[in-house]
């Protein structure tokens, strides 16, 4: 349901220009397909949450002419996308850099997934004060006897 | 007149719903009279609200422009089913329906609660009572989609042509049943919590309503992938948006939900955690509606944006959840747990589950949140867009996803692990197997793609895995088998075929993701282009006139690999009301794969086309489709798996309908 967002924004905005264009593509594949890769982490700034490669927006077309001018110069993927952020700011990167601001962002899941487990392993301490381990007799008498008694006793 | 006597309904309804909802919090040891009650109130504020959703309806269909609201978003040349749908297309009529959906399961809940103790139903709706108070307020205050223009004008300026498809028909209604559903689980968390009435019977009488809840949002969320899919005209179909994620949350905590209750429903253990996940699913869920209502947000979802509005959402948002988050720790000290197991064991794999999906929650949560906060905290702006998210959420799914297939293998209490992986090593060779040959097949080496494949075929087969063990086929006489699969209980074939359903959703996301291929290029009338096997020739282009558009047409003509032909139309529309252009792109099935084709701006003497081809990409949403089968599947079983007196037993099945 995502995209009609961009569309909103898309539709006040004068389309002359539009997506990825044919005349836009490098005639050499291997560094189109380097473009595209970049171009897929750039985000089009005066759209919604939408990468340049995706945009039909007239600054999507000359951040991704942009890229291929870096290209063709002899940048490095990295270059070009540092080229990009100099001159735009962080911001344009779909996927942020790891760095003091955004350290929360990254360490966010691994770290809720280590208190899970921690909070899991406390419970079962807790819990390990009375045995999982082991049937009593009692138990076992019951078990044996529902055994022979019907084997319908499903999970 | 009728705009009035539909404004006066509402007030009505917000009224009754103040007096319940103080009736019910506050004297809810009162018994069986007030529950009789608070039924026949909530009913009484279902047939209310109704009556003033009907007014709008009303005005919007016979186009009674001297309605604002019709006036702003409705146009007499739409079609009819444009005139209704948009009715919810807008800020108020949406709060409306979500007013609407709301009492309608608070009517339900009453309708079906005969055989609750009259203190949990007194509890509930009264519960109910208070969000149908707090958001039919926020509606007439805020938001009153019952003001009159004065004089009318003769025309209306129209609804946002992205929204005038059956797309908005049916996604908002599916997706609100599924976030408004989940207040039915947070009311009996609160009543669970005031009461202290939590057993197995609680989480019996709950997990119905989150499946419920949970099939409407899985459909309303793949509705509305698909509808992004068609009308957006580039073929993506999930992006990470702040809104999808809103969306996207209470799914995630409504599944562990449903796998929580399981727990507490057939061995007593995980109460806290159930109602704790009762109320941070519904929360999540107000959480979205504030994501999207309040503005922080711009989006085609937030309609018109209002600063005021999101602040009353906001301290709307902090009393409910606030209040909840803070009953829960004062009364949830005083539950005591129960039903013990071992590590390995059914209880173990499910909360094994809950911790993935939970962390995967986290995870979305801070996602979308982050870019928020550091912004008003720091004013340092940054975005989180779908690489993150596709990293951190596949890194948290994959796991899950691995160990899926053990969970319905293994037994309550203590299981036999290894039991379990020789049970299920065929179906691990033949997913491997799959995996491989298709990756060399389709030329890929060591990389994410195989991984992808592995878990979809492992996912997919292993669900299964229960099924043939049950029915020990091979085993036995075939005969035999099949006999014992059929009186297998629902609820075993509900599991196999939802985790099913969810082994395909992965097999189409990693097939359209790993082969998608892509044609930019200009096309003449007369001219053909290749892609992937498919030979897509331009017949003609044509200028055509819609009800309420002008349509710039390209006529197709598309030969498939083994020989079909198809003629496939995409358009580029202009709305005459608004003047707004859009494109239609068109679409192809072929199999489970599409060929997806959008014709793009006119150059001087050429047009540019783009042609996509999608190789199974409709695995995603019968995935869904699949699960949702299951769910409802699962309802249908109520009345065999409990033991319930007569009278709940024939209202579940009521329910279940």
């Amino acid at each position: 349901m995502l995209r009609v967002t961009l569309m909103c924004l898309l539709l006040f905005l004068p389309s002359a220009a539009q997506a990825l264009g044919p005349d836009e593509i490098l005639p050499d594949p291997a560094l189109e397909q380097r473009a595209r890769d970049i171009s897929a982490g750039l985000r089009c700034l005066v759209c919604q949450n939408q990468s340049i490669d995706d945009s039909d927006a007239d600054l999507a077309r000359d951040l991704r002419v942009l890229v291929r001018e870096r290209l063709i110069a002899g940048d490095t993927n990295a270059e070009v996308e540092q080229y990009v952020v100099d001159r735009y700011g962080e911001y344009v990167l779909l996927n942020p850099r790891l760095g003091p601001h955004t350290v929360l962002l990254w360490v966010a899941a691994p770290l809720l997934l280590l208190v899970g487990l921690i909070a899991l392993f406390i419970a079962r301490r807790r819990h390990a004060a009375i045995p999982a381990e082991g049937l009593t007799a009692e138990e076992a008498t019951a078990l044996e006897a529902l055994k022979h008694g019907s084997d319908k006793t499903g999970a | 007149m009728s705009i009035e006597l539909g404004h006066f309904a509402l007030v009505l309804a917000f009224a009754i719903a103040v007096v319940s909802a103080m009736g019910g919090l506050l004297l809810w040891r009162r018994g069986e009279r007030l529950a009789a009650v608070l039924g026949q109130a909530a009913i009484l504020q279902f047939v209310l609200v109704s009556v003033a959703f009907l007014a709008v309806v009303h005005a919007f269909v016979v186009s009674d422009f001297s309605l604002a609201l019709a006036a702003n978003h409705s146009h007499s040349l739409k079609p009819l089913i444009f005139k209704i749908s948009g009715v919810w297309g807008n800020h108020e009529g949406s709060m409306l329906l979500w007013v609407l959906i709301l009492v309608l399961f608070g009517a339900l809940a009453a309708a079906f609660s005969r055989s609750l103790p009259s203190d949990l139903t007194n509890l509930v709706l009264g519960t109910q009572s208070l969000l149908t108070a707090a958001f039919a307020g926020f509606t007439l205050f805020t938001s009153n989609p019952f003001a009159r223009l004065s004089p009318a004008p003769l025309e209306g300026g129209d609804l946002n042509p992205v929204l005038q498809d059956v797309g908005l028909a049916i996604h908002p209604p599916l997706l609100y049943a599924g976030y408004v559903g989940f207040s039915i689980c947070f009311s009996f968390a609160i009543a669970a919590l005031i009461s202290g009435r939590i057993d197995q019977a609680w989480a019996r009488w709950v997990r119905p309503w989150t499946m419920l809840s949970w099939v409407f949002l899985t459909l309303g969320i793949a509705m509305g992938s698909y509808w992004a899919y068609y009308e957006l005209g580039w073929g993506g179909w999930w992006f990470w948006d702040p809104v999808e994620n809103a969306s996207f949350m209470p799914w995630l905590a409504g599944t562990a939900l449903l796998h929580s209750a399981l727990v507490m429903e057939k061995r007593n253990a995980l109460k806290i955690w159930t109602i704790f996940l009762a109320i941070i699913t519904f929360s999540l869920s107000l959480l979205g509606t504030f994501l999207v209502r309040s503005g922080i947000l711009t989006s085609v979802h937030t309609f018109a944006s209002d600063p005021t509005r999101g602040l009353v959402i906001l301290a709307m948002l902090a009393v409910l959840i606030g209040g909840a988050f803070l009953l829960f720790a004062i009364r949830s000290p005083a539950l005591r747990q129960g039903g013990l197991f071992a590590p390995i064991s059914r209880e173990g794999a499910l909360i094994l589950n809950n911790l993935f999906l939970a962390t995967a929650v986290g995870a979305v949560l801070v996602g979308t949140l982050y870019p928020l906060l550091l912004d008003a905290l720091t004013g340092t702006t940054i975005s989180v867009g779908a690489p993150f998210f596709d990293f951190t959420f596949g890194a948290l799914m994959a796991p899950l996803l691995l160990v899926l297939p053990f969970g319905p293998l293994l037994a309550w209490k203590r299981a036999d692990l290894v039991a379990a992986g020789q049970r299920l090593m065929g179906f691990a060779a033949l997913a491997v197997f799959l995996a491989i040959l298709i990756s060399a097949l389709a030329g890929n080496s060591i990389s994410l793609v195989p991984i992808g494949l592995l878990l979809g075929f492992w996912v997919t087969f292993g669900a299964i895995a229960e099924l043939i063990e049950r029915s020990r086929l091979g085993r036995i006489p075939l005969a035999e088998s099949l006999r014992r699969l059929a009186g297998l209980p629902r609820s075993i074939w509900s599991t196999a075929i939802g985790h099913m359903g969810l082994g395909l959703t992965v097999l189409g996301i990693v097939s359209v993701s790993a082969w998608e291929t892509e044609l930019v290029t200009t096309l003449n009338p007369g001219e053909t282009a290749e892609l992937s096997g498919y030979e897509i020739a331009f017949e003609s282009f044509e200028q055509l006139e819609g009800a309420n558009y002008l349509a710039d047409t390209g006529v197709f003509t598309v030969t498939g690999p083994n020989g079909g032909t198809a003629v496939l139309m995409p358009e580029r529309r202009t709305y005459v009301a608004s003047g707004t252009p859009t494109t239609e792109a068109a679409i192809q099935s072929y199999g489970l794969s599409q060929l997806y084709l959008q014709l793009g701006e006119p150059l001087e003497d050429t047009h540019v086309i783009r042609v996509w081809h999608k190789p199974y990409i409709l695995l995603i949403w019968i995935g869904a489709l699949v699960m949702s089968g299951a769910g409802i599947l699962s309802l249908s079983d109520r009345r065999v798996r409990f033991g319930v007196p007569q009278a709940a037993r024939k209202a579940k099945l009521e329910a279940s309908r």
